[in-house]
């Protein structure tokens, strides 16, 4: 490289670095890690799609202050990057929150650091109740399991169904789903009479099915992560004549989560779900969400629970950094939330006090064929759903 | 009684998937000493080119695999002569894993931003929808049709390598490249029309397997272990070695998961184990069909 070309470079560089260091001014950062790239893209763009309609609606500025949201990739689950990134984040670019997380162990791994430099954490999505019990400075705008599954196995019991067979996938998420679900059952009289644990990384799920036929289940609860295991399940229990049958099909709305729904096809008609937010949600709020999404990006198919999360999540952040004045103040800002209540497009919610998860309503769901495209339409409320998982003690 | 005949119909049934996906890797891994990683790039490309023809140009099942193939066949050809030949021989295994590892993360990246993350799925005509029953046991009829396109594979492939001018040639030009060269075999166009075999197979597997194999952009890397696992057991190279290895990782895997569904994954690798242990080179050793 010739010295001219260095010298040149060099300028620009410092003309670049000082005309960030202006901008700075005013500026208050928000460190947002999810994945942006691999097989969860889709996750990270909702999240992207989410903070942006909350800013379209309510605007760019705090108090005078600039929200400035900062993301950064993490492809999959991976807690050391994930404390990598959330120190870079926090070291080099001065962010005053931290935001996202997909994966629990993400969001588990940032809680010695959010402590040391006593900022917020504000988790869009990451589910296992746990979470929250590990750094004061966690607040949780998405769902648990266990606030997914008790509501579904007490309706599961009212609808007369004695034995039920649950297929989850081996993980974390998977088993907290197992036993919510078991001991709310049994605790309204009915009756386990299987509990698969199937391998996250199955292909094949006819022998489950097989499995589940021979325990004489009237129904199963199943979850399994979003993506294709979903989607091969849920195709082996209708061709395998489970659907045909009449087993019913339980278990929590992720696996029919609206990106997933075209590809899904038929085998996804009729499996009732709970969860804490569908697409077609039936209210004003939803709509003008629904709407503003598709002007901003062109499509609203992927609208999602991500999608809301980290609206509501945005949500929170805002209130935070009015509630400081924009100083940078983990405790006073999570203080500030605690007990808060507000109108969200998925309906009415709060932050409860002790374990600063979002206390919602959740809704039963069918999803069914309706304009040529399948949706997850509400037929039943259960309101002030709080986390049943926070300090069950595992 | 009636758990063993569940088991051995799930089993067939998924190991003649299995089969269908890895038997194009075998071809070319065996055949022609490449070790193509971007097998499974291949058949997920094919997938997608099916998916698209018939969910969006509302192509038949039947032309739109035929269509996939096709497709992939004459769009992977030009790479076979610009980068295939140059890899050819086991001389140049290192190569031949970094360049089609390669070209693998590239059409990842390709499909991922064609198509998106979402999972993409190609509609089943009315006729493979729904089951079949074979007295106390049903199947999917979609696995039926798979299990026919299966045997169907097996008895053409036989008959195309061990029966045909064309394979005693290509097993010539295999066996010892410069003396066939020397008989006037034309071993550059046999290894074209190979590799095309090859490509061809791989996109059939992408098309028929998307049921059980789910198209998404991390499909090609995502299952590629069970395509090498599938053709390490049968003996590189080997037609009817591919099918039996299948056929028994299908059904020890099937076995395990319906016995003792908390073990996951462990029949499967343990029965990796035991066969390569026994038989090192797999079932049927490079040279029989």
């Amino acid at each position: 490289m010739s010295g001219t070309l260095r010298g040149a470079l060099m300028g620009a560089v410092f003309t670049i670095a000082l005309g960030t260091g202006t901008a700075w001014a005013g500026t208050i950062k928000v460190g947002v890690i999810a994945p942006f790239s691999g097989p969860f893209a889709t996750v990270g763009k909702t999240f992207k799609e989410g903070i942006e309609v909350y800013q379209a609606q309510h605007g760019k500025t705090v108090g005078g202050d600039t929200v400035e949201f900062i993301f950064k990739d993490l492809d999959q689950a991976n807690p050391a990057q994930s404390k990598a990134l959330a120190q870079e984040l926090v070291v080099k670019e001065k962010v005053g929150y931290l935001a996202g997380f997909f994966f629990t162990p993400d969001a588990l791994a940032v809680a010695p650091l959010i402590d040391e430099a006593n900022i917020p954490c504000v988790i869009f999505n990451a589910a296992t109740s746990a979470i929250t019990e590990k750094s004061p400075r966690y607040v949780r705008t998405s769902f648990t399991l266990w606030q997914n599954t008790v509501p579904l196995a007490q309706y599961v019991a009212k609808q007369g169904v004695t034995k039920v067979a649950t297929a989850v996938s081996d993980y974390g998420p998977g088993i907290d789903g197992e036993t919510a679900f078991k001991k709310t059952f049994e605790a309204e009289g009915g009756r386990v009479v299987d509990s698969i644990r199937m391998p996250l990384k199955s292909t094949d799920f006819a022998p489950f099915m097989q499995r589940i036929k021979d325990s004489g289940a009237q129904a199963i609860y199943a979850f399994l992560p979003a993506g294709p295991t979903t989607l091969a399940f849920a195709k082996a229990f209708s061709d395998t004549g489970l659907k045909a049958q009449g087993v019913k099909f339980y278990g929590p709305g992720d696996i029919t989560q609206e990106p997933d729904l075209p590809a899904l096809g038929d085998a996804a008609a009729g499996i009732i779900s709970t969860f804490n937010y569908s697409q077609v949600h039936d209210s004003d709020l939803n709509r003008a969400f629904v709407a503003k999404h598709k002007e901003l990006f062109g499509s609203s198919d992927t609208v999602t629970f991500t999608s809301v999360g980290a609206y509501d999540g945005a949500h929170v952040i805002y209130k935070m950094i009015e509630a400081t004045g924009g100083k940078s103040d983990g405790l006073k800002a999570v203080e500030a939330v605690k007990g808060m209540t507000w109108e969200s497009p998925r309906g009415p919610l709060k932050i409860d006090p002790d374990s600063r998860h979002v206390t919602q309503t959740i809704y039963l769901r069918v999803t069914e064929p309706k304009d040529g495209k399948l949706q997850n339409t509400e037929i039943a409320a259960f309101p002030n759903q709080p986390d049943y998982g926070f300090k069950v003690g595992k | 009684m009636e758990t063993v005949f569940g088991i051995a119909v799930d089993g067939v049934a998924y190991g003649m998937i299995l089969f269908i996906i890895s038997v194009g890797l075998s071809v070319t891994l065996g055949l022609m000493r490449v070790v193509n990683l971007a097998h499974g790039a291949f058949a997920m490309a094919a997938g997608y080119v099916a998916s698209y023809a018939a969910q969006t140009m509302g192509l038949p099942y039947g032309l739109a695999l035929v269509a996939a193939v096709l497709l992939t066949v004459v769009a992977t050809l030009p790479l076979e002569k610009l980068l295939y030949r140059r890899i050819y021989g086991s001389a140049n295994e290192l190569r031949q894993v970094l360049l089609t590892i390669g070209l693998t993360f590239v059409i990842v990246a390709g499909i991922n931003y064609l198509f998106g993350p979402t999972l993409k799925r190609i509609p089943l005509p009315e006729m493979l929808t729904g089951t079949l029953d074979l007295g106390p046991k049903s199947i999917p009829t979609h696995r039926a049709f798979v299990i026919g396109m299966g045997a169907a594979t097996i008895l053409a492939l036989w008959w195309l390598l061990e029966r045909t001018s064309f394979g005693i040639r290509l097993r010539a030009a295999v066996d010892d490249p410069a003396m066939a060269a020397a008989l006037g075999i034309r071993t550059e166009r046999l290894y074209m029309a190979t590799f095309a075999l090859g490509t061809g197979l791989a996109a059939m597997g992408g098309v028929l397997g998307a049921e059980l194999l789910p198209l998404e952009p991390y499909y090609a890397i995502r299952y590629i272990v069970l395509f090498l696992a599938v053709v390490a057991v049968g003996g590189a190279g080997s037609i009817f070695g591919s099918a039996a290895a299948a056929l028994t990782l299908g059904v020890v895997d099937t076995a395990g998961k319906y016995l003792i569904p908390n073990f996951g994954e462990f029949f499967f690798y343990a029965a990796l184990i035991l066969i390569l242990f026994r038989w090192p080179h797999g079932f049927f050793q490079g040279r029989a069909a």
